[in-house]
């Protein structure tokens, strides 16, 4: 489809924001509280945070919640019954000030979650998911979204990709059905597409390293153990980068209640020594450098090659939320100049 | 700094020791840990206020200990920590030493009992702040401070980099992670998420030396060093103990002891 180009006003956004309330939708946008910024649920746009570069969590949480219930089961008499989540009462969703690089960061969840068999819970919260974008005026040091296919004002992913010009006005790029449909039902908040540019309002992350030529180091780096143990020996083995990125995907499933109660899933990290230990005791990741290097191939080597998409999209949340510094820019710059 | 620099250059040099872990600069202003295995890479270490990590954790990490004998840069609660350690049968005392930079120069402590005597000599008490901020605490009504723990744990992603941070959450088979039977609920949901820190804090009680990295670690800042303080004071006013002051101690609350004045236990 292609981008139409619109103008909204500030007043008329806020004006969005309350008829999608009205509307029943549960809205999610960055919040700031303390000295974080984080998404939260809204129902007014002056709590919403626009001067942040980047929220400590994704907004994946929409669509992959940190823990949800899959089934309830009761059994009784020797009888097991079975009751599927109703996918009707699943709210209908705006996230509302998330990054370009969030909105493409969906694309990688789809590609995880649907692989080989959909799931059809997630399927019906992506379903019901909005996502109305607004482009970074500022990047920080972490911000790499330019070395991994993304772009400050990136369309790809958005339902609608606002950007700010400046004195309360902002160019709505209207880029899916799903954002058409959502203009159509405010066309009246919405100006004419307006002469601006664009380009000069955004931030300009610099492009530092090239994805393919990580994968292509990455392809012959794997048995390279001396290497792995070097860029991993500060990492303490944590789920902190694994639970802020917007891309990761990794569940347990717990059951809970015994004989009548529910199954659940909540989220887990390729990070944590557990994750892949076997009941025999045997554990083919015993090490932290090894379970780093899962981490990197896996968003770099294994995703582009099995989904033909990247498992990381450049939001710079694990290395700011790394309790060690562990920096992944840093260290993918370091594979991408390998070259063994 | 520059006697830092020098003395890992020539505890490296001399093989005293095989890594020096001290701190170097890091993103955002910040420092982070570095691992020198080579005297001429002894330039690249720093020591200002920046340098708050707990280097200690790395202790316990099998792929640093495999590196040999370390020099290990310390700040006042990553002594306590080595002790602590030591008092656990954690660290044997020829696997490393001790590296204190001061206003001149920077002192070398490779036994523990010079550890000891370092930190017998150091301030080792909540700081006025901490003792205030507690104090609020303790004059909120019951209501008030359950009401605020919900809504700070609620928030717990269930992450464990509080854990992972912590030179004292060793065990290579957390309580959080034992299923047979289940003693903590996995999810992160409003009970999984008290039952998990209130486990945390209670297995730390006596034990935390208050460097205050698991609070610095929590990406959704949960002030996690308010419990420890509260846990490391009550354990100081009724046993009269704190941690990480000998090599050699009776653990507080692990500890049986005959003429236990409580009833119950005998
Ligand atoms: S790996 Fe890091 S930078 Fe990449 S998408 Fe995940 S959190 Fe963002
Ligand atoms: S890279 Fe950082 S956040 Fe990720 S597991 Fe290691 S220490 Fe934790
Ligand atoms: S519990 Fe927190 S403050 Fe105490 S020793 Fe562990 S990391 Fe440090
Ligand atoms: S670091 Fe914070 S969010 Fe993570 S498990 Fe600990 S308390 Fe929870």
């Amino acid at each position: 489809m292609e981008t139409e180009k619109r103008s909204i006003q500030r007043e008329a956004l806020a004006k969005l924001i309350e008829q999608w309330c009205r509307e029943g939708k549960r809205v999610l946008a960055p919040r700031k509280s303390g000295d974080k910024v984080d998404f939260d649920r809204v129902t007014s746009l002056s709590e919403v945070s626009f001067d942040h570069v980047q929220t400590v969590q994704s907004p994946k949480s929409a669509v992959f919640p940190r823990v949800e219930e899959l089934f309830s089961f009761r059994s009784a008499d020797g009888q097991v019954e079975v009751r599927d989540r109703e996918l009707d009462i699943l709210p209908e969703t705006v996230v509302f000030g998330l990054r370009p690089c969030d909105a493409a960061a969906f694309a990688a969840l789809e590609a995880i979650f649907n692989w080989d068999a959909p799931d059809r819970l997630f399927t019906a919260r992506r379903a019901r998911t909005t996502l109305v974008a607004v482009a970074c005026s500022r990047a920080d040091e972490y911000c790499f979204c330019t070395s991994v296919g993304g772009g400050p004002g990136a369309v790809a992913g958005s339902d609608i990709l606002l950007t700010d010009l400046g004195q309360g006005e902002f160019l709505a790029e209207i880029a899916s059905a799903k954002g058409r449909e959502m203009l159509q039902a405010a066309d009246s908040l919405f100006g004419p597409a307006l002469d601006a540019d664009k380009e000069s309002r955004l931030a300009k992350p610099a492009a530092v390293f090239a994805a393919d030529a990580v994968a292509a180091v990455l392809a012959g780096l794997f048995a390279d153990t001396a290497f792995w143990e070097e860029q991993s020996r500060r990492c303490v083995g944590c789920g902190a980068c694994a639970y802020v990125c917007p891309t990761c995907a990794c569940f347990d499933i717990q059951d809970e209640g015994g004989a009548s109660g529910k199954r659940l899933r909540c989220w887990d990290s390729c990070g944590f020594g557990l994750f892949t230990l076997h009941t025999s005791g045997h554990n083919p990741r015993p090490l932290q450098s090894q379970r780093w290097r899962q981490r990197l191939m896996h968003k770099f080597s294994y995703m582009p090659e099995r989904q033909g998409v990247l498992g990381c999209v450049g939001c710079g949340r694990c290395s700011r939320g790394c309790p060690v510094d562990m920096n992944i820019l840093e260290h993918l710059r370091a594979i991408a100049e390998a070259r063994p | 700094m520059n006697a830092l620099r020098e003395k890992a250059r020539e505890l490296l040099a001399t093989k005293t020791v095989q890594v020096v872990i001290g701190y170097a600069p890091g993103s955002g202003g910040a420092a982070r840990a570095l691992f020198v295995r080579e005297a001429a890479q002894a330039g690249e270490l720093v020591f200002d206020e920046t340098c708050l990590q707990n280097l200690a954790a790395y202790l316990m990490k099998p792929e640093v200990r495999r590196l040999g004998r370390a020099a290990l840069v310390a700040r006042p609660a990553t002594l306590r920590t080595i002790l602590q350690l030591a008092a656990e049968n954690q660290l044997a005392e020829s696997s490393l030493l001790a590296l204190v930079p001061g206003a001149d120069g920077v002192l070398s402590l490779s036994t523990f009992s010079a550890i000891e005597a370092h930190v017998a000599a150091q301030d080792n008490d909540l700081s006025a702040a901490e003792k205030s901020e507690l104090e609020k605490f303790a004059a909120m009504g019951l209501d008030e401070r359950r009401e605020f723990w919900q809504e700070q744990f609620s928030r717990c992603l269930k992450c464990y980099a509080c854990r992972a941070a912590c030179p004292l959450c060793y065990c290579t088979r957390c309580t959080v992670e034992c299923n047979q039977p289940q003693w903590i609920p996995v999810p992160a949901h409003d009970l999984g998420n008290l039952e998990w820190n209130v486990m945390r804090a209670m297995h730390l009680a006596g034990r935390c030396t208050n460097c205050g990295d698991c609070s610095r670690a929590c990406p959704v800042g949960i002030p996690l060093y308010l419990l420890n303080q509260k846990l490391c004071s009550d354990v100081l006013s009724s046993f009269n103990q704190r941690s990480g002051m000998a090599a050699r101690a009776d653990h507080s609350l692990s500890t049986f002891k005959p003429d236990d004045p409580e009833d119950f236990i005998r």
